[in-house]
């Protein structure tokens, strides 16, 4: 007997660690690559960027705070809960991207793997991005990298896991909070991701999730005040890059906008020195 | 006690400046094709030194082709070891010439020779020095084996230090493989032109470096210019955020150095002389005519007043005048202009209730000058607490706890730098953390070098200029950072 009503679920935004609906109240479909009805996402409005904004500001308190030790750990574990949801993740993705069985295992095996990848520099990147600098004086003198603030994030609307994970991640684990806007046309992987980010020891505020349509809500995040850096990876307008750009010169944001790599292939370490900022500390050497 | 100092002034006849200056454009010197001219004045005393030439857009057109030249056939193809052998040479005959660069510049922008000569002028010559030894290591500098230059670099520098500033962007632009077109400050470009028979005396190939003169539509020009490869700017945030919406939507790279309005925190266990001392180098160094200047002094409240009255005697004693004497310590303010712009900012502590206090000091007739002030009772809400003076103005508030000297810290959308002064290690190590700045200074202030990156958080800028940080800012990053970015270092 086959006959069982299947329970949906509602798809919401992920504000603080909370799944609010979008306060616009507005939705709209998703469909999977042959047409079909998947979902009605929400559809992110200037109020909950602005309250995504107010959550990550009060996440980066105490994520940039955390031992990067601790940071590396709740990075892990965000791959632990991926891993026990592999096959969930699978479908999402096939449903997402129309991807093969074996091309999206893949796809969300590397996405797993990433995680690891990242979590593992929590505690290295400082040594390989930071210093000491022999200055031609009595002076101790070094160098840090430290984590940028609040981050706004345009996910790659083609890769809907493996480049969202790989933008996040390194974001997050120097120390940065993010508040990510999901591929548009997308969304579903990026949201079973959040369900895990909530069951991950992921503090409240640290990444947040928007759905919707970045050329209406990615403008506030760029013209924000307290938005320090904005990474236009999946702004695919030209037209709209610029845009963002001239909204984020207001504030002096840290603009950014890569080149779409292969996902699949090992990142090197261009994004995690993307989002930081060189501290130098002198002081007096004397008895 | 006072003491009486017979003048000491530094002669200005090992300096000769010619009645006018041309365009510095692929090794040599070039009338503009406008003919138009603008006047340099020495701000101590209002006499014209010489006409400069200002640049327009064929100027500008020459000048950026003359540096894609050079980077083509000339410096994109040198192997490093030789372009670093240029910028060694460069080093060594600033520091051959350094009196007469130290006598010019203080002539110039009006900054004290003691200054010019023992800081601007040494700095300037240890950029390249360190610099040139990066040419040939550059597979060292993080960014993966063999990066690669950019191209052609638009530099655009102010009036504050200029040599030291043309330093801080040419030496690392020039040993990352680049070639270059600068624009000195208009009220300033004299050390820059010197700079030019430098190049010239090094033999360094035409192109590599070009110097225009102009004021801000020249600016503008050379940000605009679609045969630009990457902007550097230092200068004040409102013109930067100008270049960064000019820059929007390019694949030209940016880096800024904007502007600050830094802490310069004493806590009630500091040495309270050696503070005082690192007070007004924070803040009355080259007329507080530093981006990075300690202009918001936060005491805490135990030792408020006595600092305060220790820091007027000693303030008393600082000998504003002459900018040659080598007994000067507060030089003249470099425009009239800047000092219009200051005198307003005193004029808005006056009206909003902070409480004034002026060193005395005999202004000369001549020139254009401020005398120490320092504002008390001032609150975080005055504009004098919040936008930068740009000089010899410092703004006083107190504190109780740590947190609050934080918060207070922190509370500006600038962050370059900040002071802490304390006897205390865990105290300044904590501080250092929770301050939002690039440049943290702990029981020092104001000091510069080669090797120390510099450079600030939020809206005081991205990039950094100095050290190993500083080199990304003239190389192509790795693959997957391959990226249109601004700023990234």
């Amino acid at each position: 007997m086959n006959d069982r009503v299947e329970v949906r679920k509602t798809y919401k935004l992920f504000i603080g660690g909370a799944f609010p609906r979008s306060e616009s109240g507005r939705t709209y479909e998703v469909h999977d690559t042959d047409d079909k009805f998947l979902a009605n996402a929400a559809k992110g409005s200037r109020k909950d960027a602005r309250d995504a904004v107010l959550a990550a500001r009060k996440g980066f308190a105490a994520w940039s705070a955390a031992t990067a030790y601790n940071r590396g750990q709740v990075l892990y574990r965000v791959a632990e809960v991926m891993e026990g949801r592999r096959e969930q993740f699978i479908a999402d993705v096939q449903a997402a991207e129309g991807l093969g069985d074996k091309k999206s295992a893949r796809v969300v095996d590397t996405s797993i793997d990433r995680l690891v990848w990242y979590a593992g520099w929590a505690d290295k990147y400082a040594q390989v991005l930071g210093n000491t600098n022999p200055v031609a004086g009595p002076y101790f003198n070094f160098s840090i990298p430290e984590p940028t603030g609040v981050v706004a994030a345009i996910a790659p609307q083609d890769s809907s896991l493996l480049g969202l994970v790989s933008v996040i991640a390194p974001i997050v684990v120097t120390g940065n909070a993010a508040i990510v806007i999901a591929s548009t046309l997308r969304p579903i992987p990026a949201i079973t991701f959040t369900e895990v980010l909530a069951t991950s020891d992921v503090p409240p505020g640290v990444i947040n999730m928007l759905t919707g349509d970045p050329a209406e809500i990615a403008p506030w995040l760029a013209s924000h005040g307290d938005v320090n850096a904005i990474d236009l990876t999946g702004v695919t307008s030209t037209e709209l890059a610029k845009k963002l750009e001239i909204e984020a010169a207001g504030t002096v944001k840290r603009v950014r906008r890569p080149a779409q790599p292969n996902w699949l292939s090992t990142p090197d370490l261009g994004r995690l020195g993307a989002f930081v900022e060189t501290k130098t500390v002198w002081h007096p050497l004397g008895a | 006690m006072t003491f009486e100092y017979a003048p000491a002034p530094e002669s200005r006849a090992i300096v000769s400046i010619a009645p006018s200056y041309g365009l510095f454009i692929n090794g040599e010197f070039v009338d503009p094709t406008s003919g138009t001219t603008f006047k340099t004045v020495n701000p101590a005393t209002e006499e014209v030194l010489a006409e400069i030439s200002e640049a327009n857009q064929s100027d500008v057109n020459a000048a950026v082709n003359s540096a894609r030249r050079a980077y083509d056939r000339v410096w994109s193809v040198m192997n490093g070891r030789d372009r670093a052998k240029y910028l060694f040479r460069i080093a060594r005959l600033l520091q051959e010439r350094a009196r007469e660069f130290a006598v010019l510049e203080t002539l110039d922008n009006g900054k004290p020779i003691r200054e010019s000569r023992d800081i601007d002028v040494p700095l300037a010559a240890a950029h390249f020095f360190y610099h040139a030894g990066w040419a040939d290591k550059l597979d060292y500098a993080g960014l993966g084996p063999n990066p690669q230059a950019l191209g052609v670099a638009g530099q655009i520098i102010p009036w504050n230090f200029p040599l030291l500033m043309l330093a801080w962007k040419i030496a690392p632009a020039l040993a990352c493989g680049n070639t270059v077109v600068l624009k000195p400050a208009e009220s300033t470009s004299l050390t820059a032109l010197l700079f030019a028979e430098i190049c010239q005396q090094a033999d360094l190939p035409p192109g590599v470096v070009n110097i225009i003169t102009g004021a801000g539509d020249t600016g503008r020009m050379i940000v605009e210019h679609d045969g630009i490869d990457k902007i550097a700017f230092t200068g004040s945030t409102e013109v930067g955020k100008s270049i960064a919406r000019a820059l929007a939507g390019t694949s030209r790279k940016l880096t800024l150095e904007l502007g600050g309005k830094a802490a310069n925190i004493v806590f009630d266990d500091a040495p309270i002389d050696q503070a005082v001392e690192g007070i007004v180098d924070g803040i009355f160094f080259n007329q507080g005519h530093v981006c990075c200047a300690g202009s918001r002094l936060l005491l805490q409240e135990s030792i408020a007043e006595e600092t305060i009255d220790a820091l007027k005697r000693r303030l008393q004693t600082l000998r504003l005048g002459d900018p040659l004497d080598k007994n000067t310590d507060i030089g003249a303010i470099n425009s009239r202009e800047q000092l219009n712009k200051i005198d307003e900012l005193i004029k808005s502590g006056d009206d909003e209730g902070a409480q004034r206090w002026t060193a005395p000091c005999e202004i000369p007739d001549k020139g254009w000058w401020c005398a120490p002030t320092i504002f008390t009772n001032v609150t975080q809400a005055h504009r004098i607490a919040r936008e930068e003076i740009f000089g010899p103005v410092l703004s006083v508030l107190t504190f109780r706890t740590p947190d609050e000297a934080i918060e207070k810290a922190n509370n500006t959308p600038f962050g370059l730098s900040a002071g802490i002064w304390t006897e205390k290690g865990s105290r300044i190590l904590m501080m250092a953390n929770e301050l939002r700045a690039g440049v943290i200074w702990a029981n020092t202030f104001n000091r510069f070098d080669p090797a120390s990156p510099f450079g600030g958080f939020k809206e005081s800028g991205f990039g950094r200029e100095g050290g190993i940080q500083g080199l990304s800012g003239y190389l192509q990053s790795g693959t997957d950072s391959d990226d249109q970015a601004k700023g990234m270092s």
